[in-house]
Order: structure tokens, then C-alpha cells, then sequence
């Protein structure tokens, strides 16, 4: 039976389509008066992935050729954390009703009702919007339209459709996650060439396993949610296995750099041993028992995941700043977008 | 001349304290946040010159 299939079979308490939040089914009537804190607008804009959005667009920004005033930098790592910010608080605004039921993000602002969705939607808009523009203003265009790009990816294709739709949701949808050093790439050059574009393929294919070592600790969750992620839908077996397979094509894409002659060897040491290392833990999961061992597994190759990635980017950054790296590429391919 | 005055006054949502502080709090942080920006393309004004809207598109 294929996956589609028996997600069409998964049966959900929550009404299909996400009317709770939008139609006031959470704590909280439309008609009240707010309570909002400026803490909870804060919170909306998910501060722990804004803290990675900036620090990857940070390292794409500094790794990229050439030079940008650093207050204009500043400011284009300002705009991207608030398209991310806007990007995310959008996404609270729409899984609304999906939050309500997970425990790991039912205290959030809009289930504990402490903000009204219709709040958030206008917030959330204004942000994206000025975000975007101001970018394009005070930055370049390019960089404003991936910013545009990333915040709307993020927002419609993977919150609104892939998410509930598909267990290959966060395959595709990682490739919000994966923009940001793109966009501070183009915020410095204004072009788009392979060293962003490899940036973006480590976070891209890095997603899957790490998302689905934490959907294997969430599975219940995810299933009573009625979201369609891999162990919900293929089981865990089936999960353990695709996690050892993206791990193997992750390793070497890992050390592209390296490889492509861009980057120091400390940059390749680390990133060959890192990414053996996380092959190694997702072939000890795959093995693991049933059960605590698992759980265990899954839990020790999450927070490798995260640190894998940002070790990663912190010594490509080092690279840069120490000024380590040899350069860029001999075979260098550039294809300059001009606005 | 009298006052203009919306007739809901008198018979619309009257706020609890908590909510008066609620908005007292995010009028203040909306207050901060505008006169950041203020500073913030003033900085950018100076620092790209007074053409800091002209560009090729």
C-alpha cells in the first residue's frame, strides 16, 4: 500500500483543513479583548530557529567573495530574522489546532490562549511584508525576493500543504530551513553560485534524518495529531532505515566543500569524521531493539544532528575569518544574476 | 460646541486592568520598536548616502 494511501486512512481528532484556529475553537474568543503580552509576539517568532536562521545566513554572508558595509549586514541578518520570525509565526498561526494536541508545543501562544489567531495572522503579514521590502530597499533585490521565496515556501507549500499531506513533508519542506546562507550570500554578491548552493544542500538533505530521529520520539504524538510523518505512516523500521540512507548521502555532501577545494583541511578532518560518526550513529539506531533502545538511539542521533550542522558551518566560518580556506574553487561557475 | 463622541463609548466592551496593562505594554514595545527603525534608516541613510533608494532594477 503506498504511503499516500494509508495517510488517507490515518484517522485524526482535529477536523481536516485546520479550522480550529481560524474559527476560534481554541482557548480564547475573538471577541475578547487581548491579552497578548510583547513576550508573546516574541515568542511567535520561534527564537531558537531564528538563532540558527541568523547564524547560518551569518556564515553564508561571510564566506561569500567581496564586501558589505557591516552595518548593512547587519541589517540584512536583522531583515532575515524577521522574514524567519514572520515565516514562523505564520506557521503557528495555521498548525494552530496541531499544537493544541502535541505536548511539546501546546503551551505555545495561540493553544494556551494567551493571543488570538486573527493577532497573529496580522502580525505575522506586516512582518513578512516589511521584511521583504525593506530588504529589497535597503539591501538588494535578489536577496529580498529569496527572502520572499523562503518565507512563502516555509508558510504555504510546507505548513499549509506538505505537512499534513505527505511523509516526505520535511524532505521537501526542509528546503526552507536550507536558504537562509543563499540569502546572506546574495545580501554580499548579489549573484547566486555553487558555494551557497552546497550550503544550502547540507541542511537540505541533513533535515530528513534529523527530523525523523525527533518524529521517532514523537510518533504517538504525531499519529494522535493526525501528521502524516514517516513513523506515523511507514512505521519505524521502515523510518530507522531511510534515516541510515539520508545519513550515507548526507556524510559526503557534508565534505563538498572540502572536496570542491574551497575550504581548509581542518574543515575536511571535521566534517569526515562528523558525518562517519552520524553514518555510525544512524547504522546503531537501525540496529537498535525495539523500545528503550530506540528511543535512546534516536535521542543521542538528534542531538549529534544539531551539532554536527552547527560545527559544520562554525568552521567554515573559522575558515573564513582565520582565513584558513584557499579560495574559491579552480572551476568556479558563477552565474551572476543581475537585478 | 460639544465634543464628538462615539455613542459605543458608553455601552462598548469595557476593558479589565489586566487587559489595560496588556495593551499599555505592547503600545510601549510598538512605541520602541518604531523608534528603533527610526534610528535604524537613519543609520542606513547615512551610511549608503542620500541615494539609498536609487537602483538599478
Amino acid at each position: 500500500m503506498s504511503m499516500q494511501s494509508q495517510t488517507a486512512r490515518l484517522t485524526s481528532p482535529l477536523s481536516s483543513g485546520n479550522a480550529g484556529a481560524r474559527q476560534g475553537s481554541l482557548k480564547g474568543s475573538p471577541n475578547d479583548p487581548s491579552l497578548a503580552s510583547p513576550r508573546d509576539y516574541f515568542e511567535l517568532l520561534k527564537p531558537r530557529v531564528m538563532s540558527l536562521v541568523i547564524f547560518t545566513a551569518l556564515v553564508g554572508m561571510v564566506v561569500a567573495p567581496g564586501h558589505i558595509h557591516p552595518v548593512i549586514g547587519g541589517i540584512a541578518l536583522l531583515f532575515i530574522a524577521i522574514g524567519a520570525g514572520a515565516a514562523g509565526a505564520l506557521n503557528m498561526w495555521y498548525e494552530a489546532d496541531l499544537d493544541a494536541v502535541m505536548s511539546r508545543t501546546m503551551k505555545r501562544p495561540i493553544p494556551d490562549g494567551r493571543i488570538l489567531p486573527g493577532e497573529v495572522l496580522g502580525f505575522a503579514l506586516f512582518l513578512a511584508v516589511f521584511a521583504v521590502v525593506a530588504m529589497g530597499l535597503l539591501v538588494n533585490v535578489l536577496s529580498a525576493a529569496l527572502l520572499a521565496f523562503t518565507i512563502f515556501f516555509y508558510a504555504v507549500v510546507y505548513s499549509m500543504w506538505l505537512k499534513r499531506w505527505t511523509p516526505q513533508n520535511i524532505v521537501i519542506g526542509g528546503a526552507a530551513g536550507a536558504l537562509p546562507p543563499v540569502i546572506g550570500w546574495a545580501a554580499v554578491t548579489n549573484a547566486i553560485s555553487l558555494e551557497p548552493i552546497v550550503m544550502f544542500l547540507i541542511i537540505f538533505i541533513w533535515t530528513p534524518p534529523h527530523f525523523w530521529a525527533l518524529a521517532l520520539l514523537r510518533t504517538e504524538e504525531y499519529a494522535r495529531a493526525g501528521v502524516p510523518m514517516l513513523p506515523v505512516v511507514a512505521g519505524e523500521r521502515e523510518t530507522r532505515r531511510q534515516i541510515l540512507l539520508y545519513s550515507i548521502a548526507m556524510a559526503p555532501v557534508g565534505a563538498l566543500p572540502y572536496l570542491l577545494g574551497y575550504t581548509s583541511a581542518l574543515y575536511g578532518v571535521v566534517s569526515i569524521a562528523g558525518g562517519l560518526w552520524f553514518v555510525m550513529s544512524a547504522f546503531r539506531l537501525r540496529n537498535a531493539p525495539a523500545g528503550d533502545a530506540t528511543v535512546k538511539a534516536a535521542r543521542k542521533l538528534f542531538g549529534f544532528s544539531i551539532l554536527y550542522l552547527g560545527v559544520l558551518f562554525a568552521v567554515m566560518l573559522a575558515d573564513r575569518l582565520l582565513g584558513l580556506s584557499v579560495g574559491q574553487m579552480p572551476w568556479y561557475v558563477t552565474w551572476h544574476v543581475t537585478w | 460646541m460639544s465634543a464628538v463622541t462615539d455613542p459605543q463609548d458608553n455601552n462598548g466592551i469595557a476593558l479589565t486592568e489586566a487587559q489595560k496593562k496588556a495593551r499599555r505594554n505592547r503600545s510601549i514595545a510598538i512605541a520602541i520598536c518604531l523608534g528603533l527603525l527610526v534610528v535604524l534608516f537613519y543609520i542606513v541613510t547615512l551610511v549608503k548616502g542620500p541615494g539609498v533608494l536609487n537602483r538599478p532594477i
